[in-house]
């Protein structure tokens, strides 16, 4: 067991509560560092991939996990980074100003979208988004001159100072650096007025709204960081991909997105990466497991449907608090050890209705 | 805890004597008895064809503890709901300190100085303690979302200045054994307490408590009890409660207003109106109704029995 | 004349978007979860369907009789097994378990070798028939699917009003307490409303398959099920399909005359329109939280 002793409020404030906290996160930064140099090119192109997707994933947590607003249709911001970002950057605009319009176009349209969806909420709130996700994908599927449309379009290497990134090392620093900012302002936020008023929306909109906090503006600016953060995500994505189309941005992508969070951990910067990781991996493990299995099932098209869809109903079962949630546990029965009591994380459960008992 | 004095934390000032204490202290003989804080004036709301207010007028003053009593569905929290502005009333005025509330937003309620908590408990469930009493100083946020995402010196020192006050409050309500505990496990009397001091962590001038004592044992209610007496004479904040247990209306009300069925029966000192026929019929039925009910020995129940 | 076959058009495919769309209304008013897995239901009565038709060579009606019933069976189960235990959490804890069936669904049909990775043709009896009156020219499957989406609301309206199963369903819904103290079975009711919500579904996959084939995509199809139900009001039976047939006219009409791709969005927009206007449909009364 670990006993802080606390004497400065400043303690609580800090990112890393303790030397053992610091230690664990230099140390993965360290191997991040070096990891072009240790892993082979296919595995270092999946580990930027888990980059992305992390990013990505941190958006829609903001926005679905601490301010409790579901979005659908997050692919929508996801495409918009991108093409945004891609355009630009064809046009010989530089990297970080690229990136920069990406984001404020994100942002723009994560406004367009949060003002009608603040004023409703829940299964509602999930409509409205899923349609604007399908009527943005039409947009760059119809706007053929701008995007290319179901062409698609090619992505130059970035311009960074005159200087442009072409290999796979490259990229992954690049990517590694746009994360960890992107982390840390995420990180900064939850520690300070905002991120508290955001998860005060998510928790009880009724008290946050006696406490002061208006609803309405923040949950607009919930969603426009939300989707400035995915469409860092979206630019990204379109640098290592090379190419863009409007089908890689649609409703199964805003699903995975989703699915991302939930297996991640809901409410857990953590469960942003753990989600990340999950979602890239687990295509890598069935493509592995395919020879132990009988022909009939690992050749099949529909297994990773299949795996995917029993892992998430397995998780919203078993582990509702994901990835993350289970790791907690773990940690805390091991800190605590032989104190630890079944119970101790069990959720209340709510419904809509108050006269309900199941 | 026994009964007979202050619970341990009341008198206690926190440890250094740095920062502003949570509102001015005020002894009561200072207070001008007849400044009007909050004044409500014929309000009434309608749900549909339901009058759950009907033309409701109080006044409340400043520094005094003002009660509202009646009989469930008498209107009561419609009333607090009108108040913090999470309704908008169908007919009639709310004015606080001279300023018209009757069509401000929800969210403004606050920032001028109102405080509430609710009967049926709203925290933050999967935050702590302190993140919960934290959101309560929202009000007093001097960063901006840029200041917040670089954590500049100044969101920094804002987080420290926001944590003396929260911790302040802590202090005066003995919340510090659950400071860090999440909300969604702690039992329902921390809550209730919980509750109150997110309410004081926004520094109010007027306090709503929604029955503060509801769900709460004999002991718990007696430290409620001296909170409120502390929060009243100490912190120097006006106290407005809708309450059903009559012994603690008795101790710490000046003033009590009495609904039922959306309209008031009675008003004035807690004697005068736990007397008052209108009432004892509102709340037992008229003398009739009741006397083949009498038992032989004891008393009836009511407000006679408990204080 | 073109007015007209719109008309039919769109009725007709607005008749299957408000059956799937009453699927789910009837097991939010029931259980308050959101199913995205009707569509996928759908898609499993149709390939049911035509597994009996074909590979089990059933006569059409049996065939059809027990696709329906061996699906209704397949929700009672599912409800049991699946949504059960999950009740009270997070309304969008459940929706990410129904998007997770919805995958187990569609993966499982694909995998069964030769019936599931391809697009197969469902042997009805009036396929591909036309009946012609006068200058108008009507394909008979749009009418089956018509005047059995009336019948079955018919059927819905009678049992809901006068029978002891539904109206024990109507007061599970409005307050599941007050029904358990009046011995009401609540949750054996509500596994009989999955299983109802999942053979509406399949009814609505044997109406559609002769229209759109069967393959494991077509649940699909069960997207735009939600603009009907958005502009019914989620809490509303007739809602439903009353929000079916708007969706379904309304992307009739985009089709023919808007520009190419706006009929994919057209009902999209029209659920924008209604979440400004008119949020909670067109049936259905707002509800709030009371503090």
């Amino acid at each position: 067991m670990r006993f802080i002793f606390k004497t400065d409020y400043t303690q609580d404030i800090r990112l890393a509560k303790h030397k053992g906290q610091v230690f664990w996160y230099v140390l993965l930064l360290a191997v991040l560092a070096v990891a072009p140099l240790i892993a082979p090119e296919y595995w270092l192109a999946q580990l930027t991939f888990v980059l992305i997707y992390a990013v990505a994933g941190l958006g829609l947590m903001l926005v679905a996990g601490f301010t409790g607003q579901f979005s659908i249709g997050h692919a929508a911001f996801l495409g918009m980074g991108a093409y945004t970002h891609a355009i630009l950057n064809n046009l010989g605009v530089p990297f970080p100003i690229a990136l920069l319009g990406a984001a404020a176009l994100s942002a723009f349209t994560g406004v367009v979208i949060g003002v009608p969806a603040l004023r409703v909420k829940g299964i509602y709130l999930g409509m409205a988004t899923l349609s604007f996700g399908f009527i943005v994908q039409e947009i760059f599927t119809r706007w053929n001159s701008v995007t290319g449309g179901n062409r698609g379009l090619h992505v130059m290497p970035p311009q960074l100072f005159g200087w442009e990134l072409e290999s796979g090392e490259e990229m992954y620093y690049l990517c590694l650096a746009v994360t960890v900012l992107c982390t840390l302002a995420i990180l900064n936020l939850l520690r300070s007025s905002t991120g508290r008023a955001f998860v005060a929306i998510r928790d009880s909109e009724v008290s946050a709204q006696s406490m002061g906090i208006h609803l309405a503006r923040y949950k607009t600016i919930s969603f426009a960081l939300s989707a400035a953060i995915t469409g860092i995500a979206g630019a990204l994505y379109a640098h290592k991909l090379q190419f863009i189309s409007p089908d890689q941005f649609g409703l199964l992508q805003s699903i995975e997105l989703l699915l991302l969070i939930v297996v991640g951990g809901l409410g857990s910067v953590h469960g942003a990466f753990l989600g990340a990781i999950f979602v890239i991996s687990m295509p890598q493990l069935i493509a592995l497991g395919k020879d132990y299995l009988p022909a009939a099932i690992g050749m099949a098209p529909g297994l990773q449907g299949v795996v995917f869809g029993v892992v998430l109903i397995a998780f919203v079962l078993f582990e509702p608090m994901g990835i993350y949630g289970r790791w907690l546990k773990v940690r805390t029965y091991l800190q605590i050890f032989p104190f630890y009591r079944k119970g101790m994380f069990k959720r209340q459960k709510s419904f809509q209705k108050s006269d309900r008992l199941s | 805890m026994s009964t007979a004095g202050p619970p341990q934390g009341a008198q206690h000032r926190s440890p250094q004597g740095e920062g502003t204490p949570v509102s001015t202290p005020r002894p009561p003989q200072d207070t001008p008895a007849g400044e009007v804080l909050l004044s409500a004036r014929n309000l009434s709301m309608r749900f549909g064809g339901v009058l759950a207010v009907n033309s409701v007028s109080f006044d409340v003053r400043k520094g005094e503890v003002f009660t509202l009593i009646g009989p469930n569905g008498a209107g009561k929290t419609t009333v607090f709901n009108l108040i913090s502005r999470l309704y908008t009333p169908t007919t009639g005025e709310i004015f606080f300190e001279g300023q018209n509330l009757t069509h401000t937003p929800a969210h403004e309620i606050a920032r001028l100085g109102i405080a509430r908590t609710f009967q049926n408990i709203e925290l933050f469930e999967h935050a702590s303690v302190l993140q919960n009493l934290l959101i309560g100083r929202h009000t007093h946020r001097s960063t901006g979302l840029w200041s917040e995402m670089f954590f500049t010196r100044k969101t920094r020192e804002a987080e420290v200045a926001a944590r003396q006050h929260v911790e302040q409050v802590i202090d005066l309500l003995d919340l510090q054994h659950y400071r860090d505990s999440l909300v969604a496990g702690l039992p329902y009397g921390v809550r209730k307490v919980v509750e109150l001091a997110r309410a004081l962590s926004t520094g109010p001038k007027l306090l709503l408590l929604d029955e503060p004592s509801s769900g709460l044992n004999v002991e718990e209610t007696g430290d409620m009890a001296f909170w409120i007496k502390d929060i009243q004479h100490e912190l120097g904040i006006t106290v407005l409660m809708v309450e059903h247990d009559m012994s603690l209306v008795s101790k710490v009300s000046d003033r009590v207003l009495a609904m039922n069925q959306g309209a008031t029966l009675a008003q004035g000192t807690p004697s005068e109106v736990q007397n008052d026929a209108g009432v004892i019929e509102a709340y037992l039925g008229s003398i009739d109704d009741v006397s083949s009910l009498r038992r032989p020995v004891a008393a009836v129940a009511g407000q006679g029995a408990r204080s | 004349m073109q007015f007209l076959q719109l008309v039919i058009s769109g009725v007709a495919q607005g008749c299957i978007y408000g059956l799937i769309a009453l699927g789910f209304v009837l097991i939010y008013k029931a259980t308050e979860t959101v199913s995205f897995v009707q569509g996928d239901l759908m898609m499993l009565g149709a390939f049911v369907g035509l597994v009996m038709m074909t590979v089990l060579d059933f006569p059409f009606w049996i065939a059809v009789i027990s696709a329906i019933l061996g699906m209704g069976l397949a929700g009672i189960a599912l409800e049991r097994v699946v949504i059960r235990p999950i009740l009270g959490q997070p309304a969008f804890s459940i929706v990410m378990l129904t998007i997770g069936i919805g995958y187990v669904l569609r993966g499982l049909v694909t995998m069964v070798p030769v019936i599931g990775s391809e697009t197969h043709v469902l042997p009805v009896p009036y396929k591909d028939q036309i009946w012609t009156l006068g200058t108008l020219v009507v394909n008979v499957e749009q009418i089956v699917v018509i005047t059995f989406t009336a019948l079955l609301c018919g059927v819905l309206y009678a049992v809901f009003k006068y029978s002891k199963v539904g109206i024990a369903m109507q007061a599970t819904s409005q307050n599941q307490l007050a029904a358990y103290y009046m011995g009401i079975p609540v949750k054996t009711l509500n596994g009989l409303v999955w299983g109802l919500a999942a053979a509406v579904a399949a009814i609505a996959g044997l109406l559609l398959a002769p229209i759109t084939f069967v393959h494991a995509n077509m649940g699909f199809v069960g997207l735009k099920a939600f603009p009907a139900a958005v502009v019914g009001g989620f809490g509303s039976l007739p809602g439903a399909i009353v929000g079916g047939l708007v969706i379904g006219l309304v992307e009739s009409f985009a089709g023919f005359y808007a520009p190419e791709g706006w009929k994919d969005i057209a009902p999209y927009i029209v659920v924008l329109i209604m979440l400004w206007v008119k949020p909670n449909g067109l049936f259905s009364s707002s509800m709030r939280k009371k503090v």
